[in-house]
């Protein structure tokens, strides 16, 4: 007994949050069978991505380059959007959702009792796992994207893709979270979300380098959507240079504990909706 | 074999009966739901203003996309840079007077039941929705006006080809484009009479719309065939059409064939409207009640 109770305490916090994430992964596995039409959601998003495709093909019938852009890269580019914004879909906007209606109902505070890292439990509280499939498929877009350059990619660039690819994850996440966060002051937020997704869908589909200077800079450092796509493309299409993995990791890491600040601020500051 | 009482559900409901109406009650209607949804709108203007600032990202992100695509000197599809900022810009304004968000709406509409009420009034409730779409445009231009002027001048775009006959012209051609836009998406909506989860079938939609509409790039840059599927289908004569009068790059008999088309559509829409509307109103039965 005393070892169990040992073992979550030094088999160490990591282990334990892990039990939890799997928990509301078979959860949401288990929803999945029960509301099916889900799945074809999940579809239908791939079939609007063959209007990016067409899209693409439009563009280079006109130009030879995008921004320096080859039409292998901006699909790579693609495959990268596709995997954030299944993501993001499949369980940081659901359970964001979900966190905003229990602040305004007040069932958040249940979350609070439970014996767990509260921003952990709030973060994969709904998954959708039909979404998975967006994931899945934006990951063979990129395997299509790595083909189709015709130059073979070194295993170090491979690497930084993982890496700025997980970057990329933990900004988007991060990104919300703070947005999300903002549920314990203004009940309503759902309408900043809009702007996010709308952000996310309309610029987060092309590299940083067809937008003039200061969006860039907007796009990289504030609403860092344009950073999280496009440096992990970019190791693919043109390689990237070690200090881009560097500073790509310099803002996740800014952002994350930003997130986490905050998160514990808000906490601070609730007083519970019922109270 | 089924007992003879039991007949299908069609035959059991008369579809509710709008036809006998008096246009003087029509006009009283109009005034008193527009004016209430006037004074939604104004009162929820945080929303509506959240509203205005993501439909000014899309044409953004699609200009500075073909502004690379032509460069500062060339020209791709009879477009320079500059007339890729005036087009998007005038589009954008386009979209907004055209689109509809019902689609969005009647899932909910129907799961809900809140429909029900709108049914029980002694009027179609297509009315409603179309006064309170004029209204939210009312509202809506006090944002995009501005935007559209700020994005021209931001981006410096070329507004040569432009003249006041060309933009009266416009006028009827945005009047037709909403009304058929509308019409093509309310038909939409009505999917959710069958379908319990319209999301899916509205992103398709969508996809599929912004992209023949001209949404995405003026048709002239499309290649033969995708233009030809664009020219051939009602959308890009509820937006390019609009736009390409109001830069002057559609003129003369273009414009009256333009108008033509745009008839066509109109009347095939209003038939398709009727049909599924009467199919769509029997098999109503309000999730609930």
């Amino acid at each position: 007994m005393s070892q169990e109770l040992g073992g979550v305490a030094g088999r160490g916090r990591l282990a334990h949050g892990w039990t939890i994430v799997a928990t509301y992964l078979r959860l949401g596995v288990l929803n999945v069978a029960q509301y099916r039409g889900e799945f074809f959601v999940a579809l239908a998003n791939v079939i609007t991505l063959a209007t990016q495709f067409v899209g693409i093909a439009v563009i280079f019938a006109n130009t030879s380059n995008l921004g320096g852009w080859t039409p292998s890269g901006l699909i790579a580019l693609i495959g990268v959007y596709t995997i954030l914004s299944g993501l993001i879909a499949m369980v940081i906007q659901p359970s964001l959702q979900q966190l905003m209606e229990g602040i305004r109902l007040g069932t958040f505070d249940f979350t609070l009792t439970k014996p767990a890292d509260s921003q952990l439990l709030a973060s994969v509280a709904v998954v959708s796992p039909a979404q998975a499939l967006n994931i899945v498929f934006g990951a063979g877009i990129v395997g299509y994207a790595s083909l189709r350059m015709g130059t073979t990619i070194g295993p170090l660039q491979w690497l930084y893709f993982c890496l700025t690819l997980v970057f990329g994850a933990v900004i988007v996440y991060s990104f919300l979270t703070l947005l999300g966060t903002c549920a314990f002051w203004w009940v309503k937020v759902d309408n900043i979300l809009v702007v996010f997704s709308a952000v996310f869908g309309q610029a987060g589909r092309w590299p940083l380098a067809v937008f003039p200077g200061w969006m860039r800079i907007v796009l990289s450092l504030i609403i860092p959507v344009g950073l999280a796509v496009t440096v992990p493309a970019q190791a693919l299409a043109g390689g990237l240079s070690g200090w881009l993995v560097l500073g790509s990791a310099a803002v996740a890491a800014l952002f994350f504990a930003a997130a986490r600040a905050f998160w514990k601020y808000a906490l601070r500051h609730y007083t519970g909706a019922s109270a | 074999m089924t007992a003879p009482s039991r007949t299908r559900p069609d035959q059991l409901e008369p579809a509710p009966d709008f036809s006998r109406f008096s246009w003087r009650a029509l006009r009283q209607y109009y005034r008193g739901e527009f004016a209430a949804s006037v004074a939604v709108n104004v009162a929820y203007r945080g929303s509506v203003g959240i509203w205005v600032v993501t439909s000014v990202i899309q044409p953004i992100v699609m200009i500075v996309v073909w502004r690379t695509v032509a460069g500062p000197t060339g020209m791709v599809g009879g477009y320079t840079a500059g007339r890729f900022v005036t087009y998007f810009a005038i589009m954008m304004l386009v979209n907004h007077l055209t689109f509809i968000w019902l689609m969005w709406e009647f899932e909910w509409r129907v799961r809900e039941g809140t429909f029900s009420p709108l049914l029980l009034r002694p009027i179609h409730p297509i009315h409603k929705d179309i006064s309170d779409n004029v209204a939210y445009k009312m509202i809506g231009l006090i944002g995009i006006l501005p935007a559209m002027v700020i994005l021209i001048v931001a981006f410096r775009g070329d507004l040569s080809g432009m003249d006041p006959l060309q933009l009266v012209a416009s006028v009827p051609a945005l009047v037709g484009g909403a009304v058929l836009r509308f019409m093509i998406e309310w038909v939409l909506a009505l999917s959710a009479f069958w379908l319990t989860k319209t999301t899916a079938l509205n992103n398709f939609y969508m996809s599929v719309q912004t992209f023949l509409s001209g949404g995405f790039a003026p048709l002239t840059v499309f290649p033969p065939l995708i233009a030809a599927i664009a020219n051939w289908s009602p959308f890009p004569w509820t937006q390019a059409f609009v736009a390409n009068i109001a830069m002057g790059r559609t003129t003369g008999a273009s414009i009256l064939y333009g108008y033509g088309v745009q008839a066509v559509w109109v009347a095939a829409a209003f038939g398709l409207l009727r049909l599924v509307w009467s199919r769509a109103v029997r098999r109503y039965s309000a999730v609930g009640a």
